[in-house]
């Protein structure tokens, strides 16, 4: 199996210790990933504030050289699946592709329309299989209570994102939860927003819903939480602290990558993983691991 | 079709004013909508549910609720294709707003959010001689906004609205664009510039998270977030920079531009203003934070290969757009 992998900025930049996780566990399940160097940023949303047309024609670039590879997409990040897969959409318009391949022409590249971003999750689910996925957990995380915490731009909107045609996308997290062998902990925070894009707008807000949300998963009895979103983790861990001295209280939730919950149930270290580089203390959770069985 | 519909209920006036969920068992037609459900229920269950509707087509607004958890229109929703295991559907009042009694929420909030935002033409240039001709182009574009049939269902399901409510909200702002995208509205070139400063302030455009809840919830493909957006350009176009939310579009798109990626270690201190000292300050504790955890982004920001291709799009694409 091998992909296009778009890594994104955030897991080699803020959440520098998502990369090497992914890599990891794609390397121990026979993934291959051919990394996308020269592919640009998606413009997470931001870009195609000021110009669409742009965002729309940097992923177009992006989606070209996966095409050219004949390789479909993988991202590790929620925003970077959501914005490009709003792109894809617009781009199914061939009048529309017609105008940005316009503008790619000249660095020799043409968008067919063909290319498939997907994210990790989705592969595991789709395309590799979580039967497939089991035999490789040597080291369930049996009574770990995790809640799911998708980010938005892997939920809505649903058909940009194909919901339709992949109903197992809903909720692909709680699958994947029980496939590791924790227990979920449903709660009315997963598929909301973290906050994040107005941590330097309105800071207030922002932290609000990190507490919220946190807290509330927290009080469900969870013990960590789960995200395939570098977005969402950077604001519910490395902003819990403030957020829960915003909020007055304690909360002390960890905030798992989504990969580092599979590395840990393939028996990986917490180190190798980069469990030590959370803001909010992982060890409590590690000592609820049953050591790993050999492999 | 057997179904349970599961209605979140309460009357905050009775003695017992909690919420409580209440299953209602019934057959239904196949192509029964959720609406249909509940008004069965009113007349031949129980009659002391309540609920707004009127029209029963999507066209008054009334019926908004969250079914499974999404705020939508009740009579838009197709029974047979919400239903949960068990067949289960679950429905509850609108959220952001106080209940009054079971599905029936306080419009207030909502009224005068849209009221704030002054909803009626203000030209400023000199009058018009005869009447005004506005482009094709720019009322088709219009109509999708003027779509709204105000139900609420995007302000039930806004994410900031859940933690505060002085926030305009996905519903007035898509409004207020109606008003700024309007050529007869504003000065003679069209710009609303003194609505925009409005907007521009605490509570407003620069508020929103971007979180597609209003895009997804809206039944009548007002899509309020971009409106937002495009808002947020028309403000940035009409010299109004001098916000973090400003700054941080402007920082992020030049980091891409110069180098294909995100620059994450000077996008704080741009989107901020880098002389803006006691808010720096105040993000200092997490910056060492993470820089003792080893988290900090590299120093170094790297360039993608081939990034002189970024920057020719940058260049091409923005001419002829604007
Ligand atoms: S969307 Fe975010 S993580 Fe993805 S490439 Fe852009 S900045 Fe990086
Ligand atoms: S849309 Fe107009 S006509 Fe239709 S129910 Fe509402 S008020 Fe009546
Ligand atoms: S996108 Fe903005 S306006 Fe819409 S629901 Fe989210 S925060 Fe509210
Ligand atoms: S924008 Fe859409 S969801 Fe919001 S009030 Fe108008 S019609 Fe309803
Ligand atoms: S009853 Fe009028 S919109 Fe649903």
């Amino acid at each position: 199996m091998r992909y296009a992998f778009f890594p994104g900025c955030v897991s080699r930049g803020g959440c520098p210790e998502l990369y090497p996780a992914a890599a990891l566990i794609c390397k121990r399940l026979g993934i291959d990933l051919w990394e996308m160097q020269g592919a640009s940023c998606t413009g997470a949303g931001v870009l195609q504030e000021k110009n669409q047309l742009l965002g729309d024609t940097l992923n177009a670039r992006t989606f070209a050289m996966a095409e050219y590879w004949d390789l479909p997409i993988m991202t590790i990040c929620s925003t970077c699946q959501g914005v490009m897969s709003q792109a894809n959409h617009r781009l199914r318009n061939p009048e529309y592709r017609a105008k940005v391949n316009g503008y790619l022409a000249e660095e020799g590249l043409e968008y067919k329309g063909n290319a498939r971003p997907k994210h990790l999750l989705w592969i595991l689910i789709e395309d590799y299989g979580l039967d497939k996925l089991a035999e490789l957990i040597t080291r369930p995380l049996h009574g770990v209570r995790l809640a799911p915490f998708y980010g938005c731009y892997l939920v809505r909107p649903t058909d940009a994102l194909e919901f339709a045609d992949n109903p197992e996308r809903q909720d692909s997290l709680e699958r994947l939860i029980e496939i590791l062998g924790a227990t979920v902990v449903d709660f009315s925070g997963k598929t909301r927003c973290c906050g994040f894009p107005i941590l330097t707008i309105n800071e207030r807000n922002s932290l609000a819903m990190v507490g919220k949300h946190t807290s509330e998963a927290k009080d469900l009895g969870a013990d960590a939480m789960i995200t395939p979103c570098p977005l969402c983790h950077l604001n519910l861990d490395s902003f819990q602290p403030k957020a829960a001295a915003q909020a007055g209280r304690e909360i002390g939730l960890p905030i798992l990558h989504m990969p580092q919950a599979i590395g840990l149930a393939m028996g990986i270290s917490p180190q190798e993983l980069g469990l030590r580089r959370h803001i909010v203390n992982t060890r409590p959770l590690m000592t609820q691991l049953t050591p790993a069985a050999a492999h | 079709m057997n179904v349970t519909i599961r209605v979140r209920r309460q009357d905050p006036e009775s003695e017992s004013a909690a919420p409580f969920w209440q299953d209602y068992p019934l057959e239904i037609e196949d192509n029964a909508t959720v609406l249909d459900a509940l008004i069965k229920i009113r007349e031949d269950i129980d009659g002391t549910l309540s609920l707004r509707c009127s029209c029963r087509s999507s066209i008054c607004g009334s019926c908004a609720m969250r079914i499974n958890g999404q705020a939508g229109l009740a009579c838009k929703t197709q029974a047979a294709a919400s239903l949960k295991a068990g067949d289960i559907i679950e429905v509850e009042p609108a959220g952001n707003m106080p209940v009054i009694k079971d599905l029936v929420v306080n419009f207030d909030l909502f009224w005068n959010k849209i009221m704030e935002v002054e909803p009626y033409l203000q030209p400023q240039g000199p009058e018009p001689e005869q009447e005004y001709v506005v482009s094709n182009e720019s009322m088709l574009h219009l109509s999708g906004v003027t779509a709204c049939i105000m139900c609420g269902a995007c302000v039930s399901d806004c994410t900031v609205m859940e933690v505060d409510p002085s926030f305009l909200g996905p519903a007035a702002l898509a409004k207020a664009y109606r008003f700024t995208a309007d050529p007869r509205d504003g000065d003679d070139a069209g710009v609303s510039k003194e609505r925009l400063e409005q907007l521009n302030g605490p509570s407003g455009m620069w508020d929103c998270t971007r979180c597609l809840e209003c895009v997804q919830a809206c039944p009548k493909g007002v899509a309020p977030m971009e409106r937002i957006m495009a808002m947020r350009d028309q403000a940035i176009a009409a010299g109004l920079r001098n916000t973090n939310g400003a700054r941080h579009t402007e920082a992020f798109a030049e980091s891409v531009e110069q180098t294909g990626s995100l620059d994450e270690l000077t996008l704080v201190p741009k989107s901020l203003g880098m002389t803006n000292v006691s808010g720096l300050l105040s993000y200092a504790p997490v910056a060492i934070q993470a820089l003792t955890h080893g988290k900090m982004p590299p120093l170094i920001h790297k360039k993608i290969e081939g990034v002189e291709n970024v920057r020719r799009l940058f260049e091409k694409v923005d001419e002829t757009e604007r």
